[in-house]
């Protein structure tokens, strides 16, 4: 296990350990079927991550197909309002309109290295089903993509870019439709199809390796911040946490940093109180849940439990590993915000900033504007994950409602 | 009952040279005041042994029949306490030995000693998780073995023969051969993918090897059972139990063509 040395709560896990494991999280729960997929894709993967062949590749493209790096620039309006320096990292801007593609190209190149012909994805904003759509007509991969009915209703639009793209969509009705759902779904499509399939997962959870090739491929996003920052410190570093993605991407290449405190922030749905949210940090308990242990949202006899949130990306019971360990040591703080108040930050940052963040990035917004007292002064850098384009719709006719 | 109640049971099919039959039942199925005659009719049909699925929210292996009968069961409100005594009363109406069959997060919410210790307490013979490959089964292993019950693992077309071997070692109380890539649930084809597997299986071990998934006419029983110790049938068993008006009859004579189709 590689170490590296850090002056806070940490020590920051660069690899998981021989199990797949960060610290207590992660690990292998997959049928015997996928296992040797699993070990495979490993060692494809560790493999390709120090081919100097494949990097470049993958660097190339995103930056001359996906636009990176994406901006980084203070937030003037938004500041002033709040009373905060607001720096925002602009992942909205990244090519179809979240960090979800740094991901899916990454894995995608990775399943032609493999010489495998097909992709699947699960998706719940949509986001993810879209990169993945994406970088499957890139790569000239058939690809097919599991999404909750309920999802496909919620966000319509990104139903019919993907299948612009070339991609099925295969609507999910077990359960309640949403994202835990579609994963499952996803997870029995590979059962069956392991040996021409990859599975581009599309947040960092599931069997090891998953969780550490989704984080390899998006810490681009905290390795470039830094650079941008030019030597500046954060005082703070937020980002929305429904799998973690784009969180752990941010937090991994701060983790551990003298100075920096990072924030997750969960989806507390209706309020944590009502039991309809998506806090599996904030409210959950440790548990396996799509071949990781973390904490998750479950009962007493281990029966998974729905998640509720506005925005379906962060409508999951559970949470990265990492994000788990991250929350053990100390390394990260996980907090969470409700519905209406991430409806009120996708509204602030609109007024103030002309941007329409994604509901999911609306929640780190949100949470900048309810704590902006404690954070007078200090530079926090939110990172707003994904564009709102997709959530138009569904806020039209929630606010419609009021 | 306990892990010798399978070890005697194969030995007893190897020496009459024949194939258990093992029939999978989701606990609270046809419904909950039918599930323990469901057994007793299965039993008195031919079966060897049982599979008490213990209903999961999330069973990731399971196709769209145990599925939805997973989610009636618990709707209908079995618990894990629930299947427990479920297990207990078919062990004790038909003496077959049974194992509790569920998924990685119940096993260790409850935690593995106390799950094994009260499945050894309703009077399992022994353990099936799906979700449990070797490199998390250690503390599932010590558990089952403390409690004096067995625990199944698992060997897929995918495995190769070195994680074979591997399996073997951690001496299962036999081997579920996945017999057809994908989740559990009815197929139309006979195909030779169990039997490579199976030889693969054999020439690596002597443990028992019961083959399932994908395995539900007694036709496809039948190809399978000279390269076995027992088959496992599930979908279409429980299939029978979702849908019919009468399902008890229905179900014992499908137990008894498949438990035919093997002697």
């Amino acid at each position: 296990m590689t170490v590296t040395a850090a002056t806070g709560p940490g020590p920051r896990l660069d690899r998981p350990d021989e199990r797949g494991r960060f610290g207590d999280y992660g690990g292998m729960f997959a049928p015997e079927t996928l296992m040797p997929a699993l070990e495979e894709l490993a060692a494809e993967f560790a493999e390709a991550w120090i081919d100097p062949g494949f990097v470049s590749a993958f660097h190339d493209l995103l930056v001359s197909y996906t636009g990176r790096p994406t901006p980084l620039r203070s937030a003037d309006h938004l500041s002033q309002e709040l009373g905060v320096r607001v720096l925002l990292k602009r992942e909205d801007l990244a090519h179809t309109g979240a960090h979800k593609i740094n991901n899916a190209l990454g894995q995608a190149l990775l399943t032609n290295r493999m010489g495998k012909s097909r992709l699947i994805a699960e998706t719940g904003a949509g986001q993810h089903g879209v990169a993945t759509a994406t970088a499957a007509a890139y790569a000239g991969l058939e690809c097919l993509v599991y999404m909750g009915e309920k999802d496909i209703e919620r966000q319509a639009l990104n139903v019919q870019r993907m299948r612009m793209l070339g991609t099925d969509v295969v609507p999910v009705t077990s359960g309640a439709g949403t994202l835990k759902d579609a994963v499952n779904e996803a997870m029995r499509d590979w059962v069956r199809t392991v040996e021409t399939t990859h599975y581009i997962i599309g947040s960092v959870v599931g069997p090891h390796p998953f969780p550490w090739i989704v984080r390899e491929f998006q810490k681009v996003i905290g390795e470039e911040s830094i650079a941008q920052l030019e030597g500046e410190t954060p005082d703070v570093v937020v980002a929305c946490v429904g799998g973690g993605s784009n969180a752990i991407g941010m937090f991994y290449p701060f983790a551990g940093r003298e100075g920096v405190e990072l924030v997750g922030v969960e989806a507390a749905g209706h309020g944590i109180e009502t039991g309809r949210h998506g806090a599996s940090i904030g409210a959950g308990s440790p548990g396996i849940l799509h071949g990781a242990r973390t904490y998750m949202l479950q009962d007493d006899e281990g029966q998974v439990l729905e998640a509720h949130s506005i925005s379906a990306g962060l409508d999951y019971p559970g949470v990265g590993p990492e994000h788990a360990y991250y929350a053990d040591t100390g390394l990260a703080r996980y907090v969470s915000i409700t519905d209406e108040e991430a409806l009120g930050g996708v509204d602030l940052l609109s007024r103030a900033e002309g941007i329409i963040p994604a509901l999911e990035s609306a929640h780190a917004i949100a949470w900048v504007a309810r704590e902006a007292d404690a954070l007078r002064d200090r530079t926090v850098l939110i990172n707003l994950s994904g564009r709102g384009d997709k959530d138009v719709e569904m806020i039209a006719s929630k606010i419609g409602m009021r | 009952m306990s892990r010798e109640s399978l070890d005697r049971l194969f030995a007893d099919v190897r020496r009459e040279g024949r194939t258990a039959f093992l029939p999978f039942m989701t606990a609270g199925l046809p419904s909950p005041g039918e599930t323990v005659e469901t057994f007793v009719a299965m039993a008195e049909a031919g079966a060897d042994a049982f599979e008490v699925g213990i209903p999961y929210s999330d069973p990731l292996m399971d196709g769209p029949t145990i599925q939805v009968a997973s989610q009636r069961a618990i709707e209908q409100g079995m618990t894990l306490g629930g299947g427990f005594e479920v297990l207990r009363r078919v062990v004790e109406a038909t003496g077959r030995p049974s194992l509790a069959m569920s998924y990685a997060n119940p096993v260790f919410r409850v935690g593995p000693h106390e799950f094994a210790r009260r499945a050894a307490d309703a009077g399992a013979a022994g353990l099936i998780v799906a979700d449990l490959p070797l490199e998390e089964a250690g503390p599932v292993i010590e558990a089952t073995e403390g409690a004096g019950i067995g625990l199944v693992l698992f060997a897929a077309p995918t495995t190769h023969d070195e994680r074979l071997a591997r399996i073997a070692a951690r001496d299962p109380v036999f081997i579920y051969g996945v017999a057809a890539m994908g989740v559990t649930g009815e197929r139309d084809e006979v195909s030779d993918v169990p039997r490579r597997l199976a030889e693969r299986i054999r020439a690596v071990t002597g443990t028992p090897l019961v083959m399932g998934v994908g395995i539900g006419t007694p036709e496809q029983a039948a190809a399978l059972a000279p390269h076995v110790d027992g088959i496992i049938v599930g979908s279409a068993l429980v299939r029978r139990a979702l849908a019919s008006d009468d399902p008890i009859p229905e179900i014992a004579s499908a137990t008894r063509a498949l438990a035919n189709a093997l002697s």
